[in-house]
């Protein structure tokens, strides 16, 4: 069955079309990554999903459930998913772990706090107040409250902004954790790497419009792809697209008869591919 | 997966009333600002004007009786105006809006915020008045009947029509600039810090229109003697129009409230 069912969704803001006719569908324990440069229609379309915002047109379900209800069917609906937002940074006079508890209070089947508390690695801070928190450790409370109604399906929203690459490395790991649990994710970010390295499907999105949904491999035409070998000749830097790179590293090593100065053999990052697809491409000299 | 059913409305705002206040007691600026400041203010225009102003009736107790209805708009209206902002503007409303927690719990919390800090604030206003001012706690029934309904209709319009002004101003950080000068001239133009009778004749009319204009009444036909009534505009309390005011007030506060409640900024 799939979590999210999006068909030729409409949203239009004084005339122009924010989120001009998206269809998606997203599986049960599934990460999906959307992406897209600021104001592609990324926030409005996970806004819709979430309740937060009504569509003008187009079919939306979200586990089952369309977002848009209201009263006792939006408490319902509330209760199985989970709200990371980009930014919340209140006052923070309560503690880490009777914000927890207190949240844990909404819903009908909410986790244990304290386990939640350790599985986001706040166990040390847990009895102190949020405003002596880091900015990596808020966003990690952030993500705590994002999951301790235990969410069929959980929005994040960048989650990683301003974390160093270690603690990333290990939010990674927790959001890995929740998919092996069986949550279904969706995820909005900047970061190229961060959905590489987590999401099972990309959507590209630009202009209010899906441009492609595939695996982060093979994207764009990704895999098959050709690469590109540079190497350096007299002083110079040549370069190479090929089917078959390693023809062409036997041919010049035996050329070079040893080793090859400079060589690298690479093909197009999902960044590369992103910003080809948005239009950005920026021409990077050899 | 199954789950059961979710937790009571009234249980949740109670649960969100004690965070609320635990909140408001960490912050130690809100509780200074809130709870001292109309005790500071009690204490120097309470030393300045002493005159008697009509037959055993001093200046005194006549500004402590619009001071304890100031209470009620300070608690609900100025509170809520200038916090709810903040609030939103740091996305914790957008926040609790994508939990199952109902709206309504939001607002019961905020309810009994209000009321609480209210009640602390008069508690120190009546005690403050009865040690230094003069003030006379009233001995008759009749009259802390009245003061009952007073804080009770007078605290609820103000806590809605904070809601309702919560949308007012653009931005937290600018809230307080747009919320205290109004709060600072209706209580001019209604006789707080002067004798309403003496104000021109146009302030009087305005004033006629808000809340608090009656509530401060209201709280001289409590704590002043009977015969004051002579000196008022209408030569009487006027319990029954002010009943009728405030309730008016409330509704009108209840109805903005509902339809204009934002939970994030844009």
């Amino acid at each position: 069955m799939s979590v999210i069912e999006v068909r030729n969704l409409r949203k239009s803001y004084a005339g122009n079309f924010a989120v001009d006719g998206i269809d998606l569908t997203i599986g049960e324990g599934e990460i999906f990554s959307l992406l897209g440069p600021n104001g592609a229609g990324k926030t409005t379309t996970v806004e819709i999903l979430e309740g937060f915002r009504t569509r003008d047109s187009g079919e939306v379900r979200v586990l089952g459930i369309d977002p848009q209800v209201k009263g006792d069917g939006a408490r319902t609906f509330r209760d199985r998913i989970g709200i990371v937002l980009q930014s919340t940074s209140d006052a923070g006079d309560l503690k880490v772990s009777e914000t927890l508890e207190y949240f844990s209070h909404y819903y009908s089947g909410a986790k244990d706090p304290n386990e939640v508390i350790e599985a986001v690695g706040l166990g040390e801070k847990r009895d102190q107040l949020i405003r002596e928190l880091s900015g990596g450790q808020r966003r990690r409370l952030d993500v705590a409250l994002g999951i301790i109604g235990n969410p069929e399906l959980l929005f994040l929203d960048e989650p990683t902004t301003g974390f160093d690459p270690e603690a990333r490395r290990s939010f990674w790991g927790l959001i890995r954790s929740l998919r092996d649990a069986g949550t279904t994710i969706l995820l909005t970010t900047h970061y190229l790497d961060e959905a590489e390295a987590l999401a099972d499907r990309v959507a590209v999105i630009n202009k209010g419009k899906i441009l492609e949904i595939s695996t982060p491999s093979s994207l764009g035409g990704r895999a098959t792809s050709q690469a590109r070998v540079t190497w350096e000749k007299d002083g110079e830097m040549c370069e190479e697209f090929t089917n078959e790179p390693t023809s062409v590293v036997s041919r010049l090593a035996r050329q070079f008869e040893g080793e090859i100065p400079k060589l690298v053999v690479s093909r197009p990052t999902l960044e590369d591919i992103y910003l080809e697809m948005i239009g950005q491409r920026i021409e990077v000299e050899a | 997966m199954s789950r059961v059913s979710l937790p009571n409305t009234f249980v949740l705002g109670y649960g969100r009333g004690r965070l609320e206040i635990r909140q408001f007691l960490r912050q130690r600026e809100s509780v200074v600002f809130t709870l001292l400041f109309p005790l500071m203010l009690m204490a120097i225009f309470g030393s300045v004007f002493k005159d008697t102003i009509a037959p055993g009736v001093t200046f005194s107790q006549y500004f402590v009786a619009g001071m304890i209805a100031s209470g009620m708009v300070n608690s609900g209206f100025q509170q809520l105006a200038i916090v709810i902002p903040m609030e939103r503007d740091f996305g914790s409303l957008k926040r609790l809006r994508g939990t199952p927690m109902p709206v309504a719990s939001y607002f019961i919390g905020k309810t009994i915020l209000v009321f609480v800090s209210m009640v602390f604030q008069v508690a120190l206003l009546l005690l403050g008045g009865v040690l230094f001012f003069g003030l006379n706690m009233p001995t008759d029934p009749q009259k802390w009947f009245t003061f009952t309904w007073l804080i009770i209709l007078g605290t609820a319009s103000s806590t809605a029509l904070g809601v309702a002004f919560s949308v007012v101003p653009k931005s937290g950080r600018g809230a307080s600039a747009v919320v205290s000068p109004v709060v600072i001239i209706l209580q001019f133009f209604s006789g707080v810090f002067f004798i309403f009778t003496q104000l021109p004749a146009w302030m009087q009319q305005f004033a006629a229109l808000f809340p608090l204009k009656w509530l401060c009444q209201g709280m001289r036909s409590v704590f002043l003697p009977d015969n004051f009534a002579s000196q008022e505009v209408a030569h009487s309390w006027e319990a029954g129009k002010t009943f009728l005011i405030l309730t008016t007030w409330l509704i009108v506060g209840l109805i903005i409230a509902i339809r204009t409640f934002k939970w994030s900024r844009d």
